[in-house]
């Protein structure tokens, strides 16, 4: 155990009030919400059975793997777009067209993402403009057009919100790696696609993951998103969760839903932190 | 011509295919969403509005409209989120690059908590909670969830933007007679405003964008844009639903047009380090 200097007691004293909210107004009612989800009535000590965990796996199995199947797969696809991105900025030789992604890219990093599921509402539906330029170049028939509004439209809208972000995150680390390397392998006539996933990725592999990891745990929590874009069957587990509260009141399974998806995002976090931890020995 | 030739690069055509395509995937739906703020109507299989006409907007202004009442709560809450969020932050990101904490990395991934868990539930029994105190369906109450919301931003760009600045520097000031406070407001904090400011446009997103925590803490009592919004697209009105739809745009467009003056590329390789 370290000795409290007073250096360590005063950074204690600058932290304690912000880490104070997050204690009060986040992991309080956590842990209500975990405890909740044990909530039975008449159960094993004046309250407390499996009944909501149950009945969650029983109604809502599907959407559990839905759920996490659109966020790996969203996750992985930002990821390989943020690394494009990055790539083409860092290694691009043509400054016109380094110009224009970076001016291009980051328009949606902003846009907030109720406002992105209205806007993807729109242009991926069936009348969107998405399908009427299709049908105005000749690519497909009026009769062709589909929406994309179900688990396309969903992992299209985080894919839309999250890779500038991510893209944002793997560019700046991209552009503080030693050019050096870069160069030598180019000279020695390595490719630009060999040199990016050889050299300028691994070097920049502990921001993209962060990048990923925090991309992950922000669509598990999305209730916008897929509530505007496909609240049927199959759907995610916020529509599940939001869907109980509203229809039945039934915090209990509401809860038991909040769980999984908790236990889902802490198998991320924990990721990150053996990362920081690998890091700060 | 020879010489012109040789110069065009054979790759023009296909990197000219992907900017388009990647501009057409970004700025298509948001001329779709310009689109149905002009439109009166519009059905398939048209391509394009049958009529276009702002009588929507005078909808949504008009006096019995509640757009400018929700565009107010908005603005306050996240102002007033900014001014919290930092006041906690800027103790905290300067103690976790600068002094030795013990368990520095579990503290960092403390204030990731909030972003890592389905809000939904949470906000349910904050509601409850907050309805105890008197705190539910007012603004100090929205300001608190969303505070606790966007405390990583906050504490991790903080953090990064104070790491970056050189320690040597405050040494100096202090080596020559500076007390610790002076030092650190004359020399660090001026150098990681740009940071600071950064973490504080992050913030105000975050808060603009915030639905669940509004709705649960907030709402009937407090109106805020983004359920009106959603009360607006769910039953059915395309029209409004994009309009506010576009007030929400302006302001996240706006901050992506001027953010990288803000958060430099050596705050930005320290984001989450």
């Amino acid at each position: 155990m370290p000795s409290l200097t007073p250096q360590r007691l005063l950074g204690l004293f600058l932290v304690l009030p912000a880490l104070a909210m997050v204690v009060l107004f986040f992991i309080v009612p956590l842990s209500a919400s975990v405890i909740g989800a044990f909530e039975v009535e008449g159960g094993f000590m004046g309250g407390l059975g499996l009944d909501n965990i149950i009945k969650a796996f029983d109604f809502y199995a599907q959407d559990m793997l839905f759920t996490l199947v659109i966020v790996s797969l969203s996750t992985l696809l930002i990821a390989l777009f943020s690394i494009g991105i990055g790539g083409y900025l860092t290694l691009g030789e043509n400054p016109r067209a380094v110009a224009i992604l970076r001016w291009l890219y980051r328009w949606p990093m902003f846009i907030p993402f109720i406002v992105v599921g209205q806007v993807l509402r729109t242009f991926l539906a069936k009348n969107g403009l998405m399908n009427g330029t299709f049908v105005a170049m000749g690519l497909i028939t009026p009769m062709q057009a589909t929406s994309l509004l179900d688990w396309r439209g969903i992992v299209i809208a985080f894919v839309w919100k999250q890779t500038p972000f991510v893209a944002l995150l793997v560019a700046g680390a991209m552009a503080s790696i030693d050019r050096g390397t870069i160069e030598a392998a180019r000279n020695l006539g390595a490719s630009r696609l060999r040199i990016l996933f050889e050299i300028v990725v691994p070097q920049v592999a502990t921001t993209l993951l962060v990048g990923m990891i925090l991309s992950f745990v922000t669509m598990m929590s999305v209730l916008s998103v897929p509530l505007m874009i496909n609240a049927q069957s199959p759907t995610m587990l916020t529509t599940d969760i939001a869907f109980r509260i509203n229809a039945y009141g039934d915090y209990g399974v509401a809860n038991a839903l909040g769980l999984v998806s908790l236990l889902m995002a802490s198998g991320v976090a924990l990721v990150y932190l053996r990362i920081a931890m690998r890091e700060r020995s | 011509m020879s010489t012109f030739l040789s110069r065009l690069d054979p790759w023009w055509l296909p990197r000219a295919l992907v900017l388009g395509a990647l501009a057409f995937v970004i700025f298509g739906p948001l001329a779709n969403l310009l689109l149905w703020t002009v439109a009166e109507k519009w059905y398939f299989p048209h391509a394009l509005p049958l009529e276009f006409g702002f009588s929507y907007w005078e909808r949504v202004f008009s006096p019995r409209g509640n757009a400018v009442e929700s565009l107010t709560n908005s603005i306050v809450v996240a102002l007033l989120t900014v001014v919290l969020s930092l006041t906690l932050a800027i103790p905290a990101g300067y103690a976790l690059a600068r002094l030795k904490l013990p368990l520095r990395g579990l503290v960092l991934l403390a204030f990731l908590i909030p972003q890592a868990f389905p809000n939904l539930t949470v906000y349910v029994n904050i509601a409850r909670l907050f309805y105890v105190v008197g705190l539910n369906g007012t603004i100090p109450g929205v300001v608190l969830v969303h505070t606790t919301h966007g405390l990583v931003y906050a504490v991790w760009i903080a953090t990064a933007a104070f790491a970056a600045v050189d320690a040597e520097l405050e040494e100096a000031a202090r080596s020559i007679g500076a007390s610790g406070l002076r030092a650190f407001f004359d020399v660090t904090l001026p150098l990681a405003l740009p940071g600071l400011l950064a973490s504080a446009i992050f913030v105000f997103l975050e808060s603009l964008d915030e639905f669940t925590g509004s709705y649960f803490v907030g709402a009937p009592d407090v109106n805020m844009l983004p359920l009106l919004l959603y009360t607006a697209g769910a039953g059915g009105n395309y029209q409004i639903a994009s309009i506010t739809a576009l007030l929400l745009l302006i302001p996240s467009i706006g901050f992506m047009l001027v953010v990288e003056r803000f958060l430099k590329v050596d705050v930005l390789a320290r984001v989450g380090r």
